[in-house]
């Protein structure tokens, strides 16, 4: 299958290890995937602030970007959520008829990672070796908007050599929240803080998530507090094949 | 006038900073709503229709909002058919001297069962300067009332204060130097505080769960039975209530009552439910009064996209389930009504100019959503009251975040100018970057990141820079 992949501006400013993870899981189990290089942003930055004017340009940029792709991969629930939850409703408002037929046909085509992984390509062992102890961290978006249920814990649960360890009140936020960690840094903080507390009770060695966003988050409070625990999306885990050690993120 | 008598409020992060630091609140408040979140947990995984029954709720009150006009006017001619008395309150101040004026009495006090609407109004505070004493009789509110101190949480107004804290107000206010920390210690010196101003006060004030449109009727639940009494030993009552808690029909309640005492206390049923409607000659209260208040009301129901915010039946869920609101506790969002239902209500109450930082006191998480009996999309309210914050911005005072954001768009719309932006970034994130690798501290707004966590810099390499520079076969490398 020709797959087309929706990095997220982050993961490709910050995490460019995510990208190239999925495109080792995704080309391992013979698709090809195809990186529509006009791609930028979903607009979920500037929508969930409250600059929802200025969301729409991007919308329809997604749009144009990703209008004829047979399926699109998305490694982040959270702009899959933007997606499934605003773009019909940013382009009913706009009054773009095309736009929200657009919208329409492509949001089906649409899919998270794990979505894709099992939903979509039907597989549940993507035959990977991973000798390490992991926690997993349920992001908000994942759990209550894509409603991923215990697909993430499906693909982790096959992978080899790994040992998987719950998480205390594993549904909580952790705090990040997007621009809500600037604007409200402390009570982001205290959240983060309380993250942490559960986090470090699995003397686990990674944790790993669907939202680099989150991680980016969890990773911040970890380092700061000195703590022995890494972060890692869950296609950088699911990439290991055993053939190398696992390195540096980057 | 304000809306809310909560005048030294500055925005939500100054007093969350303040409140951040009381370790004896959070832990009060964490343990609380811990203890209520897990007995609601198992109501609700005991009902196999429970989403059912929160999409009946949801249609219920979407119903009712769309129709609000007819309904309250039928409630009023039944209610005033019944031998009830109807007032019509615009706003806090007149709602007020309607109340004020229908308690004066002989005894110059007033009994009163909790009532978020009275707290809204500032009610006690009015009454006291017209030389009217307000007598709380819910234990929760009793004790806030007694501690000069403000209600953290619709359904359990003194939730941030634990049974010691509670003790030594009793024993201080009540001149009760013996009195033990036991829940029935406690509750046995509140019964006798209260018990002789029950027999001895003429006038009661009290809120309303639900105004049933078609008979009349007034209901009212409740846990410790003050209420009960309250509603059956004086000889004047007078019902405050917001134009929003009127439903259509008797049956409704049959919904309603499953949703709310489930949702606000883990109850399958509350100990005590009252309905009645009008008065009966020698049995209850002789004078019935009802006083229906908009306070802003009607601005909310005609914005389509926060009306939402009026299905709220006050049953506290969401405010459990907020891992904002756990942090801080109620005071924190400067208005009797906290937590995310506070952050999209409190403004709109106040057309949105006061409480506008309060929309922007979430992560979006979505349990708020999950809990709500009756489905009130409070992350989707919040985004858009967000917006209407933003947009609310005079045009000349372009902030520095507005600008960031219009910088950030530009860049997002052209891939030539995201890749020259993640150069740029690389570049000056340099004298950033610590011993250690990583960036331990920014300025500016982004120095709120930095508070409490450091920061990954940006890699040598973006993914797209990685992608390009691939053998172009597209196998692996």
């Amino acid at each position: 299958m020709r797959i087309a992949l929706f990095i997220a501006c982050y993961n490709d400013t910050l995490f460019p290890a995510t990208g190239i993870a999925v495109v080792r899981v995704l080309e391992r189990l013979g698709h090809t995937v195809i990186f529509p290089s006009a791609q930028t942003c979903c607009g979920q930055m500037h929508y969930n602030t409250g600059y929802q004017a200025e969301a729409l340009p991007l919308v329809r940029r997604f749009v144009e970007v990703f209008r004829d792709s047979e399926v699109v991969c998305v490694p982040s629930s959270s702009c899959v959520a933007m997606m499934r939850e605003h773009y019909e409703k940013i382009a009913l408002a706009s009054g773009d008829r095309r736009l929200q037929s657009d919208v329409a046909a492509l949001l089906p085509r649409v899919y998270e990672f794990t979505e894709l992984l099992v939903h979509r390509l039907g597989v549940e062992n993507v035959g990977a070796v991973y000798p390490h102890r992991v926690v997993y961290h349920a992001s908000c978006h994942s759990l209550r908007s894509l409603h991923v249920g215990d697909l993430p814990m499906r693909l982790l649960g096959n992978v080899r050599d790994m040992e998987i360890v719950p998480l205390e009140r594993v549904e909580q936020c952790c705090g990040f929240g997007g621009t809500f960690a600037v604007k409200n840094a402390a009570v982001s903080g205290a959240m983060l803080e309380e993250k942490l507390q559960c986090l470090k009770k699995t003397l686990a060695e990674i944790c790993t998530a669907c939202d680099n966003s989150c991680l980016m988050h969890i990773a911040g409070g970890l380092h700061r507090q000195g703590a022995a625990m890494h972060t890692r999306h869950i296609a950088e885990i699911l990439a290991c094949d055993g053939s190398v050690a696992e390195g540096q993120r980057r | 006038m304000s809306t809310v008598p909560y005048r030294e409020f500055v925005d939500f992060p100054t007093s969350a900073l303040l409140l951040l630091q009381d370790n004896q609140l959070r832990g009060n408040v964490r343990h609380a709503t811990d203890v209520i979140q897990s007995k609601r947990d198992r109501v609700v995984r005991e009902m196999p229709d429970w989403q059912a029954l929160r999409d009946s709720g949801y249609a219920i009150r979407a119903h009712t909002l769309d129709y609000l006009d007819t309904y309250l006017e039928q409630f009023a001619d039944r209610c005033t058919a019944a031998g009830g008395h109807v007032h019509w309150a615009r706003d806090a101040a007149e709602a007020n001297r309607i109340v004020v004026g229908l308690a004066r009495n002989a005894t110059g006090r007033v009994l009163k069962i909790k009532s978020m609407t009275s707290e809204e109004i500032g009610l006690n505070d009015a009454l006291l300067a017209a030389g009217i004493e307000p007598i709380e009789t819910d234990l929760a509110e009793l004790i806030v009332q007694l501690g000069h101190d403000r209600p953290s949480h619709i359904v359990v107004p003194a939730l941030h204060k634990s049974r010691q804290q509670v003790r030594e107000l009793f024993a201080r206010t009540m001149n009760l130097p013996e009195l033990g920390d036991r829940p029935e210690d406690l509750t046995e010196a509140a019964r006798l505080y209260l018990r002789h101003r029950f027999l001895n006060t003429p006038v009661a004030v009290s809120g309303a769960n639900f105004l049933i449109a078609e008979t009349g009727g007034v209901c009212i639940v409740e846990s410790e039975g003050n209420g009960r009494m309250c509603l059956t030993l004086p000889r004047t009552l007078i019902s405050l209530a917001g134009i929003d808690k009127v439903l259509p029909r008797f049956r409704d309640l049959e919904v309603m009552l499953q949703l709310l005492p489930r949702s606000a206390t883990g109850e399958r049923m509350n100990p005590y439910n009252s309905l009645w409607t009008g008065v009966h000659p020698g049995d209850g209260p002789q004078e019935f009064h009802v006083v229906l208040l908009d306070n802003r009301r009607t601005e909310v129901l005609r914005d389509q996209q926060a009306r939402e915010t009026l299905h709220c039946i006050r049953c506290g869920a969401c405010q459990n389930a907020c891992p904002v609101y756990r942090q801080t506790g109620g005071h924190a969002y400067g208005s009797v009504y906290a937590g995310p239902i506070g952050a999209i209500l409190t403004p709109q109450l106040a057309s949105m100019k006061r409480g506008q930082s309060l929309p922007f006191a979430s992560s979006l998480c979505g349990a708020c959503y999950e809990v709500c009996p009756v489905k009130i999309n409070i992350p989707e309210v919040l985004i858009h009251l967000r917006g209407r914050v933003v947009s609310a911005k005079p045009a000349g005072g372009l902030t520095l975040e507005a600008l960031a954001m219009r910088a950030m768009l530009w860049v997002f719309l052209g891939e030539a100018r995201l890749k020259m932006a993640q150069r740029l970034g690389r570049i000056a994130q340099r004298p950033f970057i610590r011993a250690s690798g990583w960036i331990e501290w920014l300025p500016g707004m982004l120095g709120g990141w930095t508070q409490t966590r450091d920061l990954q810099p940006l890699p040598r390499q973006s993914f797209r820079e990685w992608f390009e520079r691939r053998p172009p076969s597209g196998g692996p490398e």
